[in-house]
């Protein structure tokens, strides 16, 4: 990445999140096309069920559910917590891992199964070179 | 092919060496372990030998350096925290193909105060630990109880009793970091590292070595089968692809696999089984292995530790050592650890802590990203 095209705008903080030129940034896995096995990032084969180069794009939903998470107390220097890691099954399949903001980090507050959705920040932190990065997030979702 | 007997097996009081290289921890062992089979480095006809941290450090031929360069065949394997097991796999296997009669497993790691492990990311970009969720392991193993959780209910205090029950069997083995009682107040008020683990449900990084000499059934009669331990099974799976794994380690389908497996190797089932040291690294994953080895039926692991019987003097104890919780967890060598600690019951030589009459016994590792070994071993006299 150059400089020139960095100061256009921010990067994606993971291969798998897309910044369209127009329109709102998205989440785009992979999907099998022999199998439906969906996956984050670029590959040529399916791991699942090993077809070759049946791999597509694949947008993924913004909204999606709970699955599991955990109140993380501890981390590297730096580090802000408590937060919550979270796994979330998105609608029409695939599965990303995530901070879920918005909540109080508590047992008795966080519901697995709770109905999310994926929103898009600027990333509190820069690279090396200043970059931002737009990075993901989940919050409750009214039903 | 010939069975496989375990002829001589011992391991270090796992601990904090920092004085000491981690060729010089694995020699110990590899003298005790010698020792205790009757016989010299001249005598071994290759080394198996598991280190993770220090994996192109050719830690097998060290060892040999300080223990006698015979000339032997040397293999090094890492395989996460498998990777004591997969060394005394690549022993079995060597015998069971009929390349050697007698050969020197060693597992050895020098893991100081090491801290958080896993979570350190691919460093492109921007660190992406605690912007999108956690990879330490803590955080990691609590996701993966909390599906136990959310299928079953399991609570908190229940993955907490885990670790009262693992401390409290440590208090009676010297071999241990650590021998205190833990009661349930103190396990669950520890400071939480990654809800529902608190720091006394997360294994302990520390220093150890392990080590065992294997033979072929030939050798095993030349030597004396009185205190030989016969490997029923050994086994090791890798995860096959699941819905979640590229975000959620799955730690459980590689492990029902590999028992399966071991059960079959073995003509053994899990009700045949004296006793247990499975790989609880964390307390949220002995109740998932209870199941997946099969020591109950699927969503009943909460009662199985609720009513006691998995703690030693139950129908089926596991970890009666302290497990990873309490003894450590020095990942390269906590495998055949596990096997030292079975073998020793099964030799009827585990002092205060024996397990009485145990004639069957089970050892179970996990290697996160994820590699799973299973050693089934029988008492032979």
């Amino acid at each position: 990445m150059t400089k020139a095209a960095a100061a256009a705008g921010p990067l994606p903080v993971v291969p798998f999140l897309k910044i369209p030129e127009t329109g709102d940034p998205y989440l785009e896995g992979r999907r099998c096309g022999e199998c439906g096995a969906i996956y984050l990032g670029e590959r040529s084969t399916c791991s699942s069920c090993g077809a070759r180069d049946r791999i597509q794009p694949h947008k993924l939903a913004s909204t999606g559910t709970l699955y599991v998470y955990s109140i993380v107390h501890r981390s590297f220097p730096g580090v802000e917590v408590p937060y919550v890691s979270a796994v979330v099954d998105l609608d029409g399949g695939g599965t990303i891992k995530g901070n879920l903001i918005h909540i109080e980090p508590s047992p008795e507050k966080i519901q697995m199964g709770m109905p999310v959705e994926v929103i898009f920040r600027i990333a509190p932190t820069k690279d090396r070179e200043g970059n931002e990065y737009l990075t993901y997030y989940f919050q409750p979702r009214e039903m | 092919m010939s069975d496989v007997y375990v002829m001589g097996i011992d391991m270090i009081r796992f601990g904090r060496y920092p004085e000491r290289s981690v060729p010089q921890l694995g020699a110990e062992a590899a003298l005790l372990a010698l020792d205790d089979a009757g016989v010299t480095i001249q005598d071994v006809e290759a080394l198996f030998c598991g280190n993770l941290m220090q994996a192109s450090g050719m830690v097998g031929q060290r060892i040999l350096q300080e223990i006698g360069q015979t000339g032997i065949a040397v293999t090094n394997s890492s395989n996460a925290c498998a990777t004591g097991a997969t060394a005394f796999r690549e022993g079995w296997t060597a015998i069971k193909a009929g390349l050697y009669d007698l050969v020197l497993v060693v597992g050895v790691e020098q893991l100081g105060k090491a801290g958080l492990l896993g979570g350190r990311g691919d460093g492109r970009g921007i660190p992406k630990e605690g912007l999108l969720g956690s990879g330490t392991m803590p955080a990691v193993f609590a996701e993966a109880g909390m599906e136990h959780s959310r299928k079953y209910g399991t609570t908190f205090e229940q993955f907490a009793k885990v670790s009262v029950k693992n401390h409290h069997h440590s208090v009676k083995n010297s071999k241990s970091m650590y021998q205190k009682e833990t009661p349930l107040e103190m396990v669950m008020s520890a400071e939480m590292i990654a809800y529902p683990n608190t720091k006394l449900m997360c294994s302990v990084n520390v220093d150890g070595a392990a080590s065992a000499v294997l033979a072929s059934e030939k050798k095993a009669r030349e030597l004396g089968m009185g205190r030989a331990v016969r490997v029923k099974a050994s086994v090791l799976t890798s995860d096959p692809y699941t819905e979640r794994d590229l975000v959620m380690p799955d730690v459980n389908t590689c492990t029902r696999r590999a028992a399966q497996q071991a059960y079959a190797m073995a003509g053994v089932g899990p009700g045949d089984l004296d006793l247990v040291e499975l790989h609880d690294c964390f307390a949220t994953a002995e109740i998932l292995h209870y199941e997946n080895l099969g020591l109950c039926a699927d969503g009943e692991a909460g009662k199985l530790i609720d009513e006691g019987e998995t703690a030693h003097g139950g129908r089926i104890p596991v970890n009666v050592s302290g497990g990873l919780l309490s003894k450590g967890h020095p990942l390269g060598a906590t495998g055949v650890a596990n096997i030292y600690e079975v073998s020793t019951h099964l030799r009827g030589e585990a002092g205060e802590r024996q397990v009485e009459g145990a004639r069957i016994g089970l050892t179970h590792v996990i290697g996160l990203g994820s590699a799973c070994g299973i050693h089934i071993l029988e008492k032979v006299a």
